[in-house]
C-alpha cells in the first residue's frame, strides 16, 4: 500500500465499533445440560459433549441456563449497563451445517443489558470512555472442518466434518456504540478495550477468557470520515480477531487500506473481512450489501427472562472488585507513583507483585525484583514474566532472607539464579550452595586473623590511622568467605583486632 | 377375548387390577385387532408387537410380585408418530424422517413407560401435523372406521381411528389447531387439548411451538382424564411447561359423571356456529344443548368478535413458526439425505435437494408462507399483526369467561368428508378447523366428545372450552354431558359404527 497508517490518520478521522464475544465458563451449555467445553470439560473426541438439545434433534427443547444469565448480568453490571426487567430470546434463521437447528437462539431487540460504558486506560495513563450499546446472550455454533482442500479451506475440499461439541456454548456478545474521537490512537484503544474486557471477565470469574482458545473473540468495525464532524463512513467488519496484537494490527491496516481506497476516489465496501496473522493484512469475506434476512422472531420455546430487581441488586452487591478499582486500591496501598504503577501494569506484573507482597515482601522490594532482575531475565529469554519458573511466594521468601540479614543483595541474586535454574526454594538453594552470610564471629575472626597475619605492614598502617588499605583487607576477607560475610561486621572486627 | 378390546381403558384397568386378565392378553388382543383391521383403517405407521408384549409382561410380573402399580398399568396405548420414542421409528408422517430411530423418549413417553402402558405402535398423521384429514401423510391416508371412504380427520386421524376401531383403548394426539379434537369429532371419539403447558412438549416434533399441545384420544371422558393424569405435570425440560401441580382429572371426571349441572353457565359462541356449519351438525349440537338445559344448565349466547380473524392469524403464526422449526430437516445429520442429480454436492445443494424431495406439498406451502411472513419488511404486517389478533382473542375469551363457566360449539363445521373432497382447496381444508383454532391461539383447554349422529349417519363432535388451567372443569362438564347423552342413546355412540371387515 502506498498510504501509510501515519499518513492516513492525518487526513481521516477513524471510527471504531467492536463486538466482543465471550464464552461463558458455565458447567453446562446455554440451553442444554450437555457439559460445556468452555466450562472445564475437555472433550476427547468430536461430537462427545452433545445431547438431543445441542444436536437440535426433532422434539428437543431449549431451557435457559440460569448461571449463564447470572454471568451475563454480572458482565452487564460491570459495564455500567441497565439490566432488562424482561427480555426475550429470538431465533436467527439461517442455513449452515454448524448450526444444528438451522437457527441460532440469540437475543435480538431485547438484550439483557444495554446502555453502559467502560473506561479504558491506555499505556500512558490516558482514559478513554467506550460507550456500550448492549450485551446480549446467545449460543455458539459448532465447528466445520473442510477436508481435502488447501489449508482447510472449503474451496477445493472433498467433504466437510462437523463437530457440535461447541454448539450451544453460552456466549455474551458486547457491542460498543461508535467509538469516535480517538484519532491516531484508534488501534491502541481497540486493543486496550478488549484487554480491559478480558481482565473484567477474569475478575468476574465468568470465563477463563483465554484469547488463544477462542474464549474471547472480537469483530472489529472500522470506518473513516474526512473530519470528526462528517457523517460516519462506510464500515468494514473484520471477523474473529483473536489476539490483542491482531486487533491493533487490524485497525492499523484497515485505516491505511480504507484511506488508500478513499484517496483514489473509490468507496469502501460494506463487507466482512478476515485478518491474516502472517502479514497483518485483511482480505474481503462476503459483501454485506445484500444482507442476509435472518427472519428474526421471538423464540417460542422459551419464556421471557425476567431477572427480579432483588436478584440484580444482590448480584451487584456481590460483584468482585473490578480491575481498575483494584489497581487504584493497590497503588494507594503500595505507595507507587503513577508512572511506576503504569509500568507495573503494562509489564503484566500486578498480580505477581500482589502475591509477592502477600508472601511477605515490601511493595518496594517486590517491585524491585519483578521490574528489575526478573524483568531483565524474562526479556533475555523472550518470555512473559508469569512464565518464568519462579513463584511470587519464592520471591517473597527470597526477600525475607534479605530482610533477615541472612543474605545480601548480591547473594540474593545468586540464590534467585539457583531458583530459576530449578534448584529448589530460596532456602534450599541457600543451603545447597552454602551462600549464607557468616554471621558467627568465630569463623570470621579466623579468616580475618589469617588475612592480617599475611600482611603485617597493612596492620601497622591501619593502627597508625591510615584507613586506606582497609578496603583491600575487607575485600580479601570477603573473597575468602566467597562473599558470605557482612562487610560492615568485617570492618568492625578488623578494627577490633588491629586496635585490640 | 375379543371383548377385551371393547372395554374402556378404565374398565380394562379394573379388570387387570382384579387379575381377571393379564396385560399380555389385553395387549395381544389389541395387536390381533390391529392385525385384523388395520389393513383397511391404516391407523398405524408402525406396530411394535415385541416391545408392547415385553412391556405388558413386565407389568404382569410386577403385579404378580405384589408391587404397587399405576392405575393404568398394563393398558396398551397408541402414540401419534409426531412424538419421539426411543428405539422406535418416528417419522411424523414424512418421508424426511423415514426410518429415523430417535435416541431418546419424549417426556410424555417416559411417563407412559413409567406408568406401565405398553406402546402398541405409532399412529398415522398428516405430514408434520399439517392437515385436517391425514391425506397429507407421506405414507397414505388413514380411513375413517365409520366409512372407509372418508377422512378420519387430521392431523391425528391415526390416533382417533385407532381408538374408534378398537385397535387401542387409548392414544396420544397433538393439537396445534384442532388435530386432536377434530379427528375425535369425525370418528365419534373423545379428544382433549389440554391447557398450553399442561403436558410437556419435550419430544414432540414441533409444528408451531406456541400452539402445539399433546393430549388424550379415547372413547370416554374418564379415559381421557386418566390418561391426562399420566402425561401431565411440570417438566423441567420444557420451559413453557406449567410449574404448578395439577388436580386429579380422573377425580373431576368421576365427580362430573354423577354431578349436578344446575346453575352451570354455558356460553354458546355466536361466531362458532351458524353459516358454514352443516344443518346435521347444528341439529346434533342443539340436541346436546337441550340435554344440558334439561339438566339445569343455563345456556347463554356470547360473542367473541375477534374470532373472525382467528383463522387468518393462525395461518400466519403457524407457518412462521413451522418454517423455522422445520429448518433442521436438511439431510446433514439424520433422516433423508438427497444429493443433487448433477454438479457438486455442496452442503447448500444437498440441503436444497433433500428438502425438495423430502417434504410434501402442504409442508412446502406452509414453509414458504412462513418464510415470507417473517421476512424483513413483512414481519410487522404479518407475524406482528397476527400476534395482536392473538391478544384480542385472549381478551375475548377472558371477557366471555367472566359471564360463563364454559363455552361450547360444534367441534367442526362438517362431519367426515370423502377423500379428495378438499385436497385441492387448501382454504376449504383450513376452514374445517375454524372452531378449534381459537383455543390454541389463547392457550386454553378444549374437549371434543360425540353429541350424536348427523343426518348423514356420521358422528358429530361437541366442543367444550374452559379457561386456562381449568382442564378439570372440562372433564367434569364433559363427563356430565356424556352421561346425559349415554342415558339417551342407551349404548355408546361407537356401537352404531358399522362393523369393520376382519381380515387376515
Amino acid at each position: 500500500m502506498s498510504v501509510t497508517y501515519e499518513d492516513a490518520v492525518t487526513r481521516y478521522d477513524p471510527v471504531l465499533g467492536i463486538e466482543v464475544h465471550v464464552e461463558l465458563g458455565t458447567r453446562t451449555k446455554m440451553f442444554d445440560d450437555a457439559p460445556s467445553p468452555a466450562g472445564g470439560t475437555e472433550p476427547e473426541h468430536a461430537n462427545q459433549l452433545v445431547t438431543p438439545v445441542s444436536l437440535g434433534l426433532p422434539g428437543a427443547l431449549p431451557v435457559v441456563n440460569g448461571t449463564a444469565v447470572e454471568h451475563a448480568i454480572k458482565i452487564g453490571l460491570a459495564l455500567n449497563c441497565q439490566i432488562a426487567e424482561v427480555c426475550r430470546f429470538a431465533r436467527k434463521n439461517y442455513f449452515y451445517p454448524d448450526v444444528p437447528k438451522n437457527f441460532q437462539t440469540s437475543q435480538y431487540d431485547e438484550p439483557i443489558a444495554y446502555e453502559g460504558y467502560l473506561d479504558v486506560e491506555l499505556a500512558d495513563g490516558t482514559v478513554v470512555r467506550v460507550e456500550i450499546e448492549r450485551a446480549h446472550m446467545e449460543e455458539d455454533a459448532g465447528k466445520n472442518t473442510h477436508v481435502g482442500g488447501a489449508a482447510g479451506r472449503i474451496h477445493g475440499a472433498s467433504h466437510s466434518l462437523v463437530d457440535y461439541n461447541r454448539a450451544g456454548v453460552p456466549l455474551v456478545e458486547i457491542v460498543t456504540k461508535p467509538i469516535t474521537g480517538v484519532g491516531d490512537r484508534a488501534p491502541e484503544v481497540a486493543r486496550a478495550y478488549v484487554q480491559t474486557l478480558r481482565d473484567i471477565f477474569r475478575a468476574l470469574e465468568v470465563s477463563e477468557a483465554r484469547m488463544e482458545r477462542g474464549n474471547v473473540r472480537a469483530d472489529v468495525n472500522v470506518s473513516l470520515r474526512p473530519t470528526p464532524t462528517s457523517p460516519l463512513g462506510t464500515r468494514t467488519e473484520t471477523k474473529n480477531v483473536n489476539s490483542f496484537r491482531s486487533i491493533e494490527r487490524t485497525v492499523r491496516f484497515e485505516i491505511a487500506r480504507q484511506a488508500e481506497v478513499l484517496d483514489g476516489g473509490g468507496s469502501v465496501l460494506q463487507e466482512t473481512r478476515h485478518f491474516h496473522e502472517d502479514d497483518g493484512s485483511t482480505s474481503p469475506g462476503r459483501v454485506k450489501s445484500d444482507a442476509e434476512d435472518y427472519r428474526y422472531f421471538p423464540e417460542p420455546d422459551l419464556v421471557p427472562v425476567a431477572p427480579s430487581r432483588e436478584w440484580v441488586e444482590q448480584i451487584r452487591a456481590t460483584l468482585p472488585e473490578l480491575p481498575a478499582a483494584r489497581r487504584r486500591r493497590l497503588q494507594g496501598d503500595w505507595g507507587y507513583a503513577d508512572a511506576e504503577m503504569r509500568d507495573v501494569v503494562n509489564a503484566g506484573a500486578l498480580e505477581l507483585i500482589e502475591a509477592t507482597v502477600a508472601a511477605g515482601a515490601s511493595p518496594a522490594a517486590a517491585r524491585k525484583w519483578w521490574m528489575g532482575e526478573l524483568a531483565r531475565t524474562a526479556k533475555s529469554q523472550d518470555v512473559a514474566l508469569e512464565e518464568l519458573p519462579v513463584t511470587p511466594a519464592a520471591i517473597g521468601e527470597l526477600q525475607t532472607l534479605v530482610d533477615a540479614g541472612r543474605i545480601n543483595d548480591k547473594l540474593a541474586r545468586q540464590v534467585l539464579e539457583g531458583v530459576l535454574a530449578g534448584e529448589g526454594s530460596p532456602e534450599q538453594v541457600l543451603t545447597a550452595r552454602g551462600l549464607e552470610i557468616v554471621s558467627d564471629d568465630g569463623p570470621l575472626l579466623e579468616v580475618i586473623d589469617a588475612t592480617l597475619a599475611e600482611q603485617p605492614d597493612i596492620v601497622e598502617k591501619i593502627r597508625s590511622g591510615n584507613l586506606g588499605p582497609m578496603g583491600a583487607i575487607i575485600g580479601a576477607v570477603m573473597k575468602a568467605t566467597r562473599g558470605q560475610a557482612d562487610a560492615g561486621r568485617v570492618r568492625e572486627l578488623v578494627m577490633e583486632r588491629v586496635n585490640g | 377375548m375379543s371383548e377385551l378390546i371393547r372395554l374402556t381403558a378404565a374398565e380394562l384397568a379394573a379388570t387387570l387390577a382384579a387379575g381377571e386378565v393379564s396385560s399380555v392378553e389385553a395387549t395381544q388382543a389389541h395387536l390381533d385387532r390391529i392385525g385384523a383391521v388395520d389393513g383397511d383403517v391404516h391407523a398405524f405407521l408402525n406396530v411394535s408387537d415385541a416391545e408392547a408384549l415385553a412391556s405388558a409382561a413386565a407389568v404382569d410380573a410386577a403385579r404378580a410380585a405384589g408391587e404397587t402399580l399405576h392405575p393404568l398399568a398394563g393398558v396398551p396405548i397408541a402414540v401419534k408418530d409426531v412424538v419421539v420414542t426411543k428405539g422406535q421409528v418416528t417419522t411424523a408422517g414424512s418421508k424426511m424422517l423415514e426410518g429415523w430411530v430417535p435416541p431418546y423418549d419424549a417426556t410424555l413417553v417416559t411417563r407412559l413407560r413409567e406408568a406401565g402402558l405398553p406402546i402398541l405402535g405409532k399412529t398415522n398423521m398428516d405430514e408434520f401435523a399439517m392437515g385436517s384429514s391425514t391425506e397429507h401423510s407421506a405414507y397414505g391416508p388413514t380411513r375413517n372406521p365409520w366409512d372407509l371412504g372418508r377422512i378420519p380427520g387430521g392431523s391425528g386421524g391415526g390416533s382417533a381411528a385407532a381408538v374408534a376401531a378398537y385397535e387401542a383403548p387409548l392414544a396420544i394426539g397433538t393439537d396445534t389447531g384442532g388435530s386432536i379434537r377434530q379427528p375425535a369429532a369425525v370418528t365419534g371419539t373423545v379428544g382433549v387439548k389440554p391447557t398450553y403447558g399442561s403436558v410437556s412438549r419435550y419430544g414432540l416434533i414441533a409444528l408451531a411451538s406456541s400452539l402445539d399441545q399433546a393430549g388424550p384420544c379415547t372413547r370416554t371422558v374418564l379415559d381421557s382424564a386418566l390418561l391426562h393424569d399420566v402425561i401431565g405435570g411440570h417438566d423441567p425440560r420444557d420451559s413453557t411447561s406449567l410449574p404448578e401441580a395439577a388436580p386429579s382429572y380422573a377425580d373431576a371426571a368421576r365427580a362430573g359423571a354423577h354431578g349436578d349441572l344446575k346453575g352451570l353457565r354455558v356460553g354458546v359462541v355466536t361466531e362458532l356456529g351458524g353459516e358454514g356449519y352443516e344443518p346435521g351438525v347444528r341439529a346434533s349440537f342443539q340436541a346436546a344443548l337441550d340435554a344440558l338445559t334439561a339438566a339445569g344448565a343455563d345456556i347463554v349466547e356470547v360473542t367473541c368478535p375477534s374470532f373472525s380473524a382467528a383463522l387468518a392469524a393462525y395461518y400466519l403464526i403457524l407457518p412462521s413458526e413451522a418454517s423455522s422449526n422445520l429448518a433442521k430437516f436438511d439431510g446433514m445429520r439424520y433422516g433423508l439425505r438427497v444429493e443433487p442429480g448433477e454438479g457438486a454436492a455442496t452442503a447448500e445443494r444437498v440441503m436444497s435437494a433433500t428438502r425438495g424431495a423430502g417434504f410434501g406439498d402442504e409442508v412446502k406451502r406452509r414453509i414458504i408462507l412462513g418464510t415470507y411472513a417473517l421476512s424483513a419488511g413483512y414481519y410487522d404486517a404479518y407475524y406482528g399483526s397476527a400476534q395482536k389478533v392473538r391478544t384480542l382473542i385472549q381478551r375475548d375469551f377472558a371477557a366471555a369467561f367472566e359471564q360463563v363457566d364454559v363455552l361450547v360449539s360444534p367441534t367442526a363445521p362438517t362431519t367426515a368428508f370423502p377423500f379428495g373432497a378438499k385436497l385441492d382447496d387448501p382454504l376449504a381444508m383450513y376452514l374445517n378447523d375454524v372452531a378449534t383454532i381459537p383455543a390454541n391461539l389463547a392457550g386454553i383447554p378444549g374437549i371434543s366428545l360425540p353429541s350424536g349422529l348427523s343426518d348423514d349417519g356420521l358422528p358429530v363432535g361437541f366442543q367444550i372450552l374452559a379457561p386456562a388451567r381449568q382442564d378439570a372443569r372440562l372433564y367434569g362438564v364433559g363427563a356430565a354431558l356424556e352421561t346425559l347423552l349415554l342415558d339417551d342413546w342407551g349404548a355408546p355412540l361407537l356401537s352404531r359404527a358399522p362393523k369393520l371387515e376382519v381380515s387376515r
